[in-house]
């Protein structure tokens, strides 16, 4: 009974200010720029025999993840800045006021969080698929609008961004300090994690380990990224569904520790 | 109409380290008048609240609202309404939504934010971001907060603080108000002048420690009573006095005298045929007591 409550108050919460159209702008441009990019690239390239050339039929898929290969680091910023506004605002007061179980606030906005991620993935497949299929079609590559595969990996992908969204809601427990939480979510997917997938190729053993971390569990989960693409068909990788699992074992990990700490704390 | 609850606090204590920010509290604020919580700033006051809030976990004792604590009541925002003194709201939020997303929390009807907003004078504001409120607007939107469930206990922590004088003169009549309908107010300050002419009963701790309560009229517990006189001819005035046994020092206007009544120096002075300017009997006011309460004990 509260926790429709908690889901409905949450909801408000983060559609009531400006940030979430300000990341979606942000990430529709961003993600529609490089599928386009790319998708023109492509198209280029088929056409030329002198280039490397991936299978027509594995090319779309590959565009389109840019929605969560370029994508996911939105919903994770905008599950993390959930949290720690709250924090920072000292809104925890009247949040805590409201609903004094502080359990249910933060299941609340988990779910609110992982209905929100969804929400960017609409967004950013949108971009991905609708800029990407514009420019392949305009190449004469079939965009495979109609297959069954496009429309599943579209359901992975979704699942990932919301599971993203859910990831930045425990980080955001763990970092209390907006500032901090915001380095940490840009240092880490934009150079610490690529580094690190790249480095984790080199050996068996270390491709073993690599494909646990989140990105790679990511783009197992969807199916397809440029990452993959470019590491190589030999490259280890999880089962999609052992990539969501991980996804979601990392939010739920540092959801626990996030609530068993931070929100339990003193709110003074 | 919803009516008030006692609040209770016993033996309420809270260590930070080795330092007691409050220690062993136990008074109860009744319903049907106003209660100011008073102490100077660093007292403990706040810190006493949020641990009746549930907010601050107590190191010992308990805090509770008819024998309920405040994270076990059923609908809390019905039952008690509360604003602290921090600004606690994000700046990008209109007011009618920063109060949307805690009446949909306690599951209140979708009128509550605008009768809140309406019974505060913030109507005309609703749909302004609060990060462009001035001191005295932000004040009434957490007092708008507190009003929300329309509660039978209001807890409100400098509510007075920032408001203009005609923001004083409304929330005094407000209180009173609720007061009057059977509601339990308790009210923060660290000015007992700010809360004097609303306040019924007042609680003051100093250093985290009881050190007076009961009605306001207790605190005024001085034994020295003296009367402040005037005339044409001081000196002569003084003299007399002074003969009559009575200790008396020069003011601007007049002479003080010392453990006297009105009455018998104004006799004194008719006997003399001194024609008298100026009597009155002057109390020690309140405000003095007050802080001998809180000085002494802050001079420790």
């Amino acid at each position: 009974m509260s926790l429709v409550h908690t889901v409905r108050s949450e909801t408000t919460k983060i559609t009531s200010t400006r940030l979430w159209w300000v990341l979606a702008l942000i990430m529709v441009g961003y993600v529609g720029l490089c599928a386009g990019g790319l998708g023109a690239i492509f198209g280029g390239l088929g056409t030329n025999t002198t280039g490397p050339v991936l299978p027509d039929a594995q090319i779309p898929l590959l565009i389109y993840s840019f929605a969560t290969s370029v994508g996911y680091v939105f919903p994770v910023l905008f599950g993390a800045l959930a949290v720690t506004s709250e924090f920072r605002f000292q809104s925890l007061t009247p949040t805590f006021l409201a609903i004094p179980r502080r359990g249910v606030v933060l299941t609340g906005k988990l779910i609110t969080l992982f209905l929100a991620g969804a929400g960017f993935g609409v967004l950013a497949l949108i971009a991905s698929m609708g800029a990407g299929a514009a420019v392949l079609a305009g190449f004469g590559i079939d965009p495979l609008l109609g297959d069954p595969d496009t429309w599943a990996f579209v359901g992975r992908s979704l699942l990932a961004m919301a599971l993203w969204a859910a990831i930045g809601v425990g980080l955001g427990t763990l970092v209390p300090s907006q500032v901090a939480a915001i380095v940490i979510v840009l240092a880490f997917t934009q150079f610490v994690e690529p580094l690190l997938r790249l480095g984790s190729t080199i050996t068996d053993w270390s491709a073993q380990i690599g494909q646990f971390l989140p990105g790679s569990a990511s783009d197992a989960l969807v199916g397809s990224s440029i990452y993959t693409a470019m590491s190589g068909t030999t490259s280890v990788a999880l089962e999609w569904w052992q990539g969501g699992l991980v996804l979601a074992a990392i939010a739920a990990v540092a959801t626990l520790i996030g609530s068993a700490t931070s929100w339990r704390r003193d709110v003074s | 109409m919803p009516t008030g609850v006692p609040i209770e606090f016993s033996g309420l204590t809270k260590r930070f380290g080795s330092v007691a920010a409050v220690s062993d509290l136990t008074f109860t604020v009744e319903p049907g008048q106003v209660t100011g919580f008073l102490g100077p700033n660093g007292a403990g006051k706040t810190t006493t609240l949020r641990m009746l809030l549930g907010l601050v976990q107590p190191s010992a004792g308990s805090a509770s609202f008819g024998g309920t604590a405040y994270a076990k009541l059923d609908s809390p925002l019905s039952t008690v309404g509360a604003s602290l003194e921090a600004a606690s709201f994000h700046p990008g939020r209109s007011a009618r939504n920063h109060l949307a997303v805690y009446a949909q929390a306690a599951g209140l009807p979708k009128t509550a934010p605008d009768a809140a907003l309406e019974k505060v004078g913030l109507a005309g504001y609703a749909n302004r971001r609060v990060g462009g409120y001035s001191l005295g607007m932000r004040q009434r939107l957490g007092l708008a907060f507190a009003l929300l469930g329309d509660p039978g206990v209001l807890v409100l922590d400098e509510p007075i603080n920032g408001l203009d004088p005609e923001g004083i003169k409304w929330i005094r009549l407000l209180l009173r108000a609720m007061a009057a309908e059977g509601r339990t107010v308790l009210i923060s300050s660290h000015l007992l002048s700010e809360v004097q002419q609303t306040v019924d009963e007042v609680v003051i701790i100093s250093h985290g420690t009881l050190v007076h309560r009961g009605e306001l009229s207790t605190l005024d517990t001085s034994d020295t009573k003296q009367v402040q006189v005037n005339a044409a001819d001081r000196d002569r005035l003084a003299e007399i006095l002074r003969e009559a046994g009575y200790t008396v020092s020069n003011l601007r206007s007049g002479v003080l005298v010392d453990n006297a009544e009105a009455g018998e120096i104004g006799r004194l002075a008719f006997d003399a045929g001194i024609p008298l300017t100026g009597l009155s009997q002057k109390r020690t006011g309140l405000e003095e007591s007050f802080l001998t309460l809180v000085g002494e004990e802050g001079s420790l």
